[in-house]
């Protein structure tokens, strides 16, 4: 049952991440397309945390912290620079 | 048997949720309520997928890891800071402040004003350094 719902899981958060890809590249303003960004970064995560379960290791935790972190500090470094011109001021 | 149990439901009501804010991101007809979709449904989403990995490691492999809590933390801490950043880059990229509706009478919006002049908070007139 779990081999079930994990492939399920797979599929939705695949799904997503193509939806996500589509509208990185058809967006219409820029805000929309670091939003996309952030959602693929998170949509990653789901998938990395998905494959641990699957494979039974929890190796892939901390590949899953990085990719949080990084997928905001991106986000928040984006947004800073479109409304400042500058990251660090 | 009940963690499996526990753990599909899991897995198929974070994929559901993490399908449906992706889905509105394409969907959703004008950039502001965009925003609403992944930060709030994907966040959910992986949120149920994280907590299902906390409940299966235990009941299946035998050992308890916090990692997962950790990931499940910062997202649900750094999703409205996001959602606010981007809000706010797109307030000043696609809008100028005379076509926004007042936050409430007689205020601006605080991130169009400086810093000390106007702000969503009353402040008392002694608070302010400079009058």
């Amino acid at each position: 049952m779990i081999g079930y719902a994990l492939f399920f899981a797979y599929g939705c958060f695949g799904l997503a991440l193509l939806f996500c890809l589509y509208r990185v590249v058809f967006a219409p303003g820029l805000s929309d397309r670091v939003l996309a960004l952030d959602t693929m970064a998170i949509n990653m995560i789901a998938l990395l945390t998905l494959f641990g379960i699957d494979k039974g290791t929890t190796m892939y935790f901390e590949a899953s912290l990085l990719f949080a972190m990084v997928g905001f500090i991106s986000t928040v470094a984006y947004a800073k620079f479109v409304l400042r011109g500058d990251i660090i001021e | 048997m009940i963690a499996e149990i526990v753990v599909s439901v899991l897995l198929v009501v974070g994929g559901f949720f993490g399908l449906v804010g992706s889905y509105g991101l394409v969907k959703l007809p004008d950039p502001m309520t965009r925003l609403h979709a992944p930060t709030k449904s994907a966040t959910l989403g992986v949120g149920a997928v994280l907590i299902a990995s906390l409940i299966w490691f235990p009941a299946r492999h035998g050992h308890l890891t916090w990692h997962e809590l950790l990931i499940t933390l910062f997202l649900f801490l750094t999703a409205p800071v996001t959602g606010y950043f981007i809000a706010k880059a797109h307030m000043h990229l696609g809008w100028s402040r005379d076509e926004l509706p007042r936050p409430s009478p007689g205020k601006d919006w605080a991130t169009f004003c400086d810093p000390d002049k106007e702000s969503l908070v009353d402040r008392r007139a002694g608070d302010r350094p400079n009058g």
